[in-house]
């Protein structure tokens, strides 16, 4: 009896299995699992110095240039070589705005704040490719014109 | 020991007796040019990448940071190595270059950045010297291959565009102002200007 059930166990979870490899898209799309397919082409880093419409106030804004080989660790801040608020002058880049001075008590301290320090956690460059999947985003002008 | 001197002396004073004038100042001349060759034979052999990371410090530290730069692999094929960027071409200046290497030498001998730990821990005084010498010398290896004169600003990004037709072209500052730590890994840069003046990375 026992013995009986795990085995319709078994064999029922082998067919579900079976019909969600079938049903989920996956990244690896209709490749066998033991095939490798061929890698798409490597995209290049758009590079133009043009800043990019944001798509809400608060969202950070993708970086407009390439960042090949920028060191960001302990021993250097690559970002801040040009974003901060000392060197805008001389290197006419946007200064990192306030907020990258606050804790998140909402403090103002005198240098970046700790949690701004890895850029790349939120600020990233873009590549002319494709989008893989569909994106029907509206921004909120875009939605309070429609209802109007 | 006194006269065994002597004798040698006389010998070598000895007007030559079977060989003539001719054949004594075209010998010597060819065995000036082996003997010169030798010397700058040796020293090209000292002067390539496989030689500078024969070396095991510089093979496990430097030449693996410089293997994800643009001066390892690029589009155009064109590659940068080690005594492209660290040796002087002139030839007085490479002397004087290699008398330094030979300390370095005794460096690798004696163990004096044998681990990656110590490697670090010296690497600013390392890097340091580069800085000093590259800023000297108005970044002279790199524009060996980098002409200002030939750099056609309309080809580079804004930002680059915007930093070397301004400072760089004044010569107010040179590569090495701002382009620190292109091919390998930085130190701690505290206290140390990166392209900017007062520049601190806070
Ligand atoms: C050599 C100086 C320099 C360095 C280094 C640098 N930037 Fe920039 N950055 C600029 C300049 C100048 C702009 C203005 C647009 C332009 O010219 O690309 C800019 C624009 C930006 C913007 C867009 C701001 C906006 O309002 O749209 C972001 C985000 C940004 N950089 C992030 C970064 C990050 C992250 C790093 C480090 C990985 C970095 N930058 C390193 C000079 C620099
Ligand atoms: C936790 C996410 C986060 C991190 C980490 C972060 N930023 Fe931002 N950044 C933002 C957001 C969100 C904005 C847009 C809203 C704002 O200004 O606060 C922004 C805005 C900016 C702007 C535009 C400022 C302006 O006034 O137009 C720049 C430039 C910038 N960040 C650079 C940097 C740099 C350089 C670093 C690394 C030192 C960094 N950011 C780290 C989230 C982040
Ligand atoms: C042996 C020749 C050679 C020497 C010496 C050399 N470079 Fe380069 N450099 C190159 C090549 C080749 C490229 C890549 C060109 C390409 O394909 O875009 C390059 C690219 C660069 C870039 C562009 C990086 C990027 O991400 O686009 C910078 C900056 C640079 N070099 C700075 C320097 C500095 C500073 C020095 C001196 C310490 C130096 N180079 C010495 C050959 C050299
Ligand atoms: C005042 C600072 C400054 C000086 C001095 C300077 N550069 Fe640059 N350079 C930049 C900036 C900023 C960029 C663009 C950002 C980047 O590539 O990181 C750049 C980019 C480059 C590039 C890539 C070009 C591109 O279109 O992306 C090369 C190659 C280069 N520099 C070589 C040199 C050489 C060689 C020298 C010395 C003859 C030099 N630079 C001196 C600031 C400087
Ligand atoms: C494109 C030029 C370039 C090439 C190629 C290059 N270097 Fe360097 N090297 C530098 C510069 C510039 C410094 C000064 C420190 C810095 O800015 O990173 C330096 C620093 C060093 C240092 C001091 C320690 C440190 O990490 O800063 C050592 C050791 C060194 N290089 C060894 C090598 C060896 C070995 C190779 C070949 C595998 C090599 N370099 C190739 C430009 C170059």
């Amino acid at each position: 009896m026992k013995i009986g059930l795990v085995l319709l166990l078994m064999l029922s979870s082998g067919l579900m299995a079976q019909t969600s490899m079938d049903s989920i898209a996956t990244l690896r799309g209709d490749m066998p699992i033991a095939e490798q397919a061929a890698a798409p082409r490597m995209e290049q880093v758009e590079n133009f110095d043009v800043k990019r419409q944001r798509s809400y106030p608060m969202q950070p804004p993708t970086v407009p240039h390439k960042i090949d080989g920028y060191q960001v660790d302990l021993n250097q801040n690559r970002c801040l070589t040009c974003h901060s608020r000392r060197v805008t002058e001389v290197s006419q880049a946007p200064m990192v705005s306030v907020t990258h001075y606050m804790d998140r008590e909402g403090n103002f301290l005198a240098e970046v704040s700790p949690r701004r320090y890895f850029c790349n956690q939120c600020h990233v460059p873009l590549t002319a490719a494709r989008p893989q999947v569909g994106n029907d985003f509206q921004d909120m002008d875009t939605l309070l014109n429609s209802t109007q | 020991m006194r006269t065994a001197v002597s004798s040698a002396w006389h010998t070598l004073n000895r007007p030559s007796r079977y060989f003539s004038i001719g054949f004594l100042t075209i010998g010597g001349f060819i065995a000036g040019v082996v003997f010169w060759g030798g010397f700058n034979t040796a020293l090209e052999a000292t002067n390539t990448e496989a030689f500078c990371i024969s070396c095991h410090e510089m093979q496990a530290n430097p030449y693996q940071e410089l293997k994800p730069t643009i001066h390892y692999t690029n589009r155009s094929g064109v590659r940068a190595t080690c005594p492209d960027c660290h040796v002087p071409h002139e030839w007085t200046n490479k002397i004087a270059r290699k008398m330094e290497a030979s300390k370095e030498v005794w460096g690798a001998v004696f163990g004096t950045i044998n681990t990656r730990e110590k490697y670090l821990a010296k690497r600013k005084t390392l890097a340091q010297r580069e800085w000093t010498r590259l800023k000297a010398n108005d970044s002279l290896e790199c524009r060996n291959c980098h002409d200002f004169e030939y750099m056609d600003f309309t080809r580079q990004s804004k930002r680059a565009e915007q930093s070397h037709s301004t400072i760089l072209a004044s010569g107010e500052m040179t590569c090495i102002d701002c382009h620190k730590g292109i091919a390998h890994e930085l130190p701690d840069m505290r206290g140390i200007d990166l392209g900017a003046p007062n520049s601190d990375t806070r």
